[in-house]
């Protein structure tokens, strides 16, 4: 068994689908924070079979999760300060995403404009369907 | 605060009225609006070519009393040199008041408008837009028959690709009692984000046919399509489909004493010309609408305190 010690202050991602760890850490920019911050693949999961875990140390308010709404709305996230569970944030789909995901379409102005920032609009949020924002196009989907 | 339009759903149903009021007076009053726009200068950023279009905003201008000056390829422009249509439109704000954009890849002209100083007019942007189509269509359907509501609208070809035809779908289901008859072959009926999200969601009354024979008897409108061979990547389901449905004379013989055909235009095979001279066929006219409501569009965008055709707070 794999121990990975307790944190003081930050966020223990929980419940994250096996193998989406990395990237996770990578959409959430932890690459780009000189924190501490564990990845564990594989887990051993009651609901899941297995699952992954990520805990990263750094003040509470220093992460923008807006992102794991969209990633995954199953995940737990646990807010952790003093070394103790003080809180879980709810996940919400966000209204916006900007350079997390890029739009396929080839017709598209960022396919050949690339300063373009990449952004998705939530259009349907019963459906959690988002479009870019330049042609609108579904992300994950060419022009139907 | 500038405002742009980007497809016609950035008007609200008051601001169309009061466009296609204007665009009413213009015809009604050419001399009035003569010298409106004395001084002004419309770009015209053709980035791929375009007869009706770019040909029908210069009129439009030039009918206003002001000048244009553009380009009519991507090749003739500092495009073909790498610049982006950012940039682009940054120069261009400074040469110009106002600016007309076409481009092959869909939310140009949206790019455009971020960094515009002046109005900026989406007139085509791939398969995505094209909102002066739309406003040709609307006034020509409200000049000609008096009114956007109590309505059953064939659409009737490519209503896959033709960007044309969901606009218009989009635009009109915003009137009482509109009811679509979509006439299509089975590769090219309506997408599913127009059939689920807006007529669907919208409850409004549809219905999907193969044959425009039968349904000629019900229709208030016809509005036929080309089957455009740049939205194919397969040359061989074009040729399948391209000549699908052709109007002639004799299935005219079937349709309402007062029913209207409408084309964007250019037409290939999809109407015979024997149909040209039926006072039914408005095709031609729609053209003539186009410029009307341009110069409407135009002058709105221009002076928006003097015309309040738009709402100030966007």
């Amino acid at each position: 068994m794999l121990n990975v010690g307790k944190i003081e202050e930050g966020f223990v991602l929980d419940h994250i689908k096996a193998g989406e760890a990395l990237r996770l850490y990578r959409d959430l920019g932890l690459d780009k924070l000189d924190c501490c911050v564990a990845l564990i693949t594989n887990a051993k999961s009651k609901k899941m079979g297995k699952k992954d875990i990520v805990k990263v140390e750094c003040p509470v308010d220093m992460l923008d999760l807006d992102i794991l709404g969209f990633i995954d709305h199953n995940i737990t996230v646990n807010v952790i300060q003093s070394g103790e569970i003080v809180g879980k944030q709810k996940l919400v789909l966000p209204k916006r995403i900007v350079n997390v995901i890029k739009c396929k379409n080839p017709r598209c102005i960022t396919s050949i404009e690339q300063e373009l920032t990449q952004e998705f609009i939530l259009t349907d949020e019963e459906r959690e369907i988002y479009r870019c924002k330049y042609c609108e196009v579904k992300y994950g989907a060419q022009r139907e | 605060m500038l405002r742009h339009l980007m497809s016609p759903m950035d008007f609200s149903v008051d601001e169309l009225s009061r466009l296609m009021d204007l665009a009413g007076d213009i015809e009604r009053n050419p001399k009035k609006y003569a010298h409106a726009c004395d001084g002004k200068i419309l770009a015209t950023l053709f980035y791929e070519p375009s007869t009706r279009t770019r040909l029908s905003f210069e009129s439009a201008m030039l009918r206003l009393g002001g000048k244009t000056l553009g380009f009519a390829t991507a090749d003739s422009s500092s495009a073909a040199k790498g610049e982006s249509v950012s940039d682009t439109i940054r120069m261009i704000s400074c040469y110009t008041d106002i600016c007309a954009m076409r481009h092959p890849k869909e939310g140009a002209a949206l790019v455009a408008s971020a960094k515009a100083k002046i109005p900026v007019i989406n007139a085509g942007d791939g398969g995505h837009q094209h909102p002066t189509q739309t406003l040709t269509d609307m006034l020509t359907i409200r000049s000609l028959k008096g009114r956007l509501d109590n309505l059953t609208i064939g659409l009737c070809g490519d209503l896959k690709f033709g960007r044309t035809v969901h606009s218009l779908i989009k635009s009109l289901v915003r009137y009482e009692n509109v009811r679509f008859v979509l006439i299509s072959p089975e590769e090219l009926r309506i997408p599913s984000y127009i059939r689920d999200d807006v007529l669907e969601k919208g409850g409004i009354e549809y219905k999907e046919v193969r044959q425009l024979e039968s349904v000629m008897p019900e229709l208030d409108l016809l509005y036929m399509t080309r089957v455009q061979k740049e939205r194919f990547f397969n040359e061989e389901d074009y040729v399948r489909l391209k000549d699908f449905y052709i109007l002639d004379k004799k299935k005219m013989d079937l349709a309402k004493p007062d029913m209207l055909v409408l084309h964007p235009l250019p037409r290939v095979n999809e109407i015979s010309i024997e149909v040209d001279d039926d006072p039914r066929a408005v095709y031609f006219q729609q053209g003539q609408y186009g410029v009307y409501v341009r110069m409407a569009l135009i002058l709105s965008l221009l002076f928006p305190e003097e015309y309040k055709v738009l709402e100030q707070e966007g």
